[in-house]
């Protein structure tokens, strides 16, 4: 009895000191810009991905790109003395980690500000997170319309590739326009890729459509999708889907003697990563995987390994000759590189002192103006963080994208299709280092 | 015995208000971390370690819990108060738990964990099927309400910082945590409790001592189910979502792994176990990357060294680390 006594004194006086450690009330102060991760020398950014796991093969080359060309600028001076630094976290692809590894980059890394995050799914667990923390979340990696139609609510966040929705428009105009007696099929993705993806298509071919094949995630059994829309006598297939689901609707189509045109859009279009999946599906009765996909209609909005005497592309080797890690350059690695290409021009256009809402502004200022590796410009404004308005139309011959249309350039809803070619001629500088001038 | 529980958890209580008050924010996201952990392994090391049943659908239950709680947190103004979330994730959770029980009653060994294992394989697909209602793939988001006034601004008042939405939660994890370890180990020790190891060592005996079979088993899957309820409404508010992809049968592998490398049947080692899950990746990743791994390398670090321990610990350690533990005292004292 006495013992628990002694106990429980103690406890109280614990509490009570603890208690009296504190503070009383609040002081007063004011906000200026947050620096969060910014000292004289350095900048710190972070991004998660997908390291390991069902998403990791491609994707996880991603921000080997992003860190070669970082270690290229940074060999260069930096950004206004600045080494950039970049912090990779591994989410396999599953929202759950990715809320704790964002937790972990913005309070225990204490980064400036994300850049190029990973995944629909994934990124929507922490965008709200980011925009309540006054984080900027810039150029995600991720076609989904909600990182930029609607900055009002999200304003820290930019979207970056072409969205979704554009897509689909454009790649319905295409088809309206030069298969318009195709009945169509399409093969979605069961989730804002694939809604997305559908909306913008049917805005041109609603009357064209015949059938919707819808496939989850982590689901590899696509058989029924493909006699679905076989039955339904569909003799062009629209895929709005992620490469191994390329691999696999055509594994699929090949066994149940399914002969359709497809065109695939721009994420499950990869030639050389299509290519090894379908060996690796196929047990190795595939061997020339990549030549399965001759024919195949996809979209473009950079210039991928497949074109190498593009200016961009001799940059982009230049730099993973000289700073990237081991393997060879691939089409991901361009891509995160092109992505670390527009952060560069944004941290420029933050001028000297960044804050994390001065680069928000500055993007929203600058950034559409801002030229690089895409084929068409960025949308950023006030009123819109979304990223490139458009894309080509290509076909794949012996892995090698050839043009059909010039750039295509729109906006959502009902803006109109046209052709524009004037990004397309951007040139990097030569020195293989963006000059954009701190916005006023 | 219960009034030294009760001492227990107000230094317990203590303990965590000095932890959260002196470690960063990312340490307290760890720590509410820990707490859905711990409460979902507390659950299910009662369930395995005093009654004898093998669970490999706590995963599933989480989910019930985490997707109960995301359908209440639509808008950010007009939700009920947390705890009143919270205590209807657990309610919907028993029910689902109770029908579950029900079946797992009639169940042994390998059987009934092949049940509760399809269950975890079937949860995942539920959200998939009621794509409108349930967010399909991507989920459901979570629209966190703002700590109400007088909390935030008596936390201040006490402890002089901020009361971040982040040590928010890892309160209410804790709070949570120690209400639920409390009762658990009340229970454990009380009559119910008794009949449930007495189930477990020997079903004949048990029967003729006048213990019905069923409605202890049934009992002791309905509390487990309630406690991985609450530990999936946690969980839900700290990722501020609940997708199908978190609920996989990784996550109840993984919650009796850290039940095993704990030590069966006891609530320290829960807690052990729930420590383990939480702070062992990220520790381990961040190691790799100073020993100047790449970040890839260093990711498939983790697992590496998660699946090391483990066998490590059933090597060296059959009870586990708080078995462990407990003897290698029991043998100082001795010598």
């Amino acid at each position: 009895m006495k013992r628990w006594y002694a106990g429980t004194a103690l406890l109280l006086a614990m509490a009570v000191t603890a208690a009296a450690c504190g503070a009383g009330g609040r002081p007063e102060g004011e906000d200026a810009g947050s620096t969060v991760g910014i000292t004289d020398t350095t900048i710190k950014i972070g991004a998660h991905f997908p390291l390991t796991g069902v998403a990791a093969p491609g994707y996880s080359e991603i921000p080997s790109g992003h860190q070669a060309y970082y270690d290229y600028v940074n060999a260069n001076g930096g950004v206004n003395g600045r080494k950039i630094e970049f912090v990779v976290k591994d989410d396999a692809y599953n929202p759950t980690n990715t809320s704790q590894v964002t937790n972990e980059l913005v309070l225990n890394d204490e980064i400036f500000a994300m850049v190029s995050g990973l995944g629909t799914p994934t990124h929507s667990a922490v965008v709200d997170y980011l925009n309540d923390a006054k984080v900027p979340d810039l150029f995600v990696s991720s076609g989904s319309l909600q990182w930029g139609d609607w900055p009002k609510e999200k304003p820290f966040t930019f979207g970056w590739q072409p969205d979704y929705e554009i897509e689909g428009k454009i790649v319905g105009d295409w088809v309206k326009k030069n298969m318009p007696d195709a009945k169509v099929g399409l093969f979605l993705q069961d989730d804002d890729f694939g809604r997305d993806g559908e909306k913008g298509a049917r805005r041109y071919l609603d009357d064209q459509i015949v059938a919707v094949a819808k496939y989850t995630p982590g689901n590899t059994d696509v058989a029924p999708q493909m006699a679905q829309l076989q039955a339904a006598g569909v003799d062009l297939v629209l895929g709005f889907n992620v490469p191994s689901y390329t691999a696999l609707s055509q594994l699929v189509s090949l066994r149940i003697g399914f002969k359709p045109k497809w065109f695939y859009s721009n994420v499950g279009s990869d030639p050389a990563l299509v290519g090894s999946l379908l060996a690796r599906f196929s047990e190795g009765a595939v061997t020339d995987g990549a030549s399965m996909l001759n024919g195949v209609m996809t979209t473009e909005y950079l210039k991928g390994v497949d074109a190498p005497d593009d200016p961009w592309m001799k940059l982009w080797q230049k730099v993973w000759d000289e700073h990237g890690a081991d393997g060879d350059l691939t089409n991901y690695r361009v891509y995160g590189m092109s992505q670390a290409y527009t952060f560069v021009q944004a941290l420029q256009a933050a001028g000297p002192n960044p804050t994390r809402e001065g680069i928000v502004e500055a993007i929203e200022k600058q950034g559409g103006s801002f030229e690089g590796p895409g084929v068409a410009p960025f949308r950023f404004t006030g009123d819109s963080h979304l990223g490139m308005s458009g894309m080509s139309v290509v076909e794949i011959q012996g892995g090698v994208g050839e043009d059909l249309t010039p750039v295509l350039v729109t906006d959502l809803g009902d803006a109109p299709i046209k052709e524009d070619d004037s990004a397309a001629g951007d040139e990097p500088p030569s020195n293989g280092i963006p000059n954009v001038k701190p916005a006023e | 015995m219960v009034r030294r529980h009760l001492l227990l958890a107000l230094g317990a209580l203590v303990v965590v208000v000095l932890v959260l008050e002196n470690t960063s924010q990312f340490r307290n996201a760890q720590f509410g971390a820990m707490a859905y952990y711990a409460i979902a392994a507390g659950g299910l090391t009662v369930l395995t370690g005093l009654n004898g049943q093998l669970s490999l659908g706590h995963g599933a239950l989480m989910a019930v819990g985490a997707y109960t709680t995301a359908l209440m947190l639509q808008s950010r103004e007009d939700s009920l108060p947390l705890p009143v979330i919270l205590a209807l994730a657990i309610v919907v959770t028993l029910v689902v738990g109770a029908l579950v029980g029900v079946a797992a009653a009639r169940l042994h060994g390998p059987y009934l964990a092949g049940a509760t294992l399809a269950l975890a394989v079937a949860v995942p697909g539920i959200p998939l099927f009621f794509g409108e209602w349930l967010g399909g793939e991507q989920g459901l988001n979570v629209r966190l309400p703002e700590i109400p006034v007088w909390l935030a601004d008596a936390a201040y008042f006490v402890t002089g910082q901020e009361l971040t939405q982040i040590r928010f939660l890892a309160y209410l994890g804790w709070l949570a945590a120690i209400v639920v370890f409390v009762l658990l180990a009340n229970l454990s020790r009380s009559r119910i409790g008794r009949n449930w190891q007495a189930v477990r060592d020997d079903e004949v005996a048990a029967e003729l001592a006048g213990i019905n079979l069923g409605r202890a088993r049934v009992q002791a899957f309905v509390v487990s189910a309630g406690c991985a309820g609450l530990a999936g409404g946690l969980l839900a508010l700290s990722a501020r979502l609940a997708a199908p992809s978190g609920f996989t049968l990784t996550l109840s592998l993984l919650l009796l792994s850290a039940v095993v490398l704990g030590g069966l049947g006891s609530l320290v080692g829960a807690l052990v176990g729930a420590a383990l899950l939480t702070f062992l990746p990220q520790v381990v990743t961040g190691a790799g990357t100073d020993l100047g791994l790449t970040d890839v390398q260093a990711a498939q670090l983790a697992p590496l060294i998660y699946g090391l321990v483990t066998v490590l610990v059933v090597l060296l350690a059959p009870a586990g680390l708080a078995g462990g533990l407990r003897k290698l005292i029991n043998w100082r004292r001795s010598s």
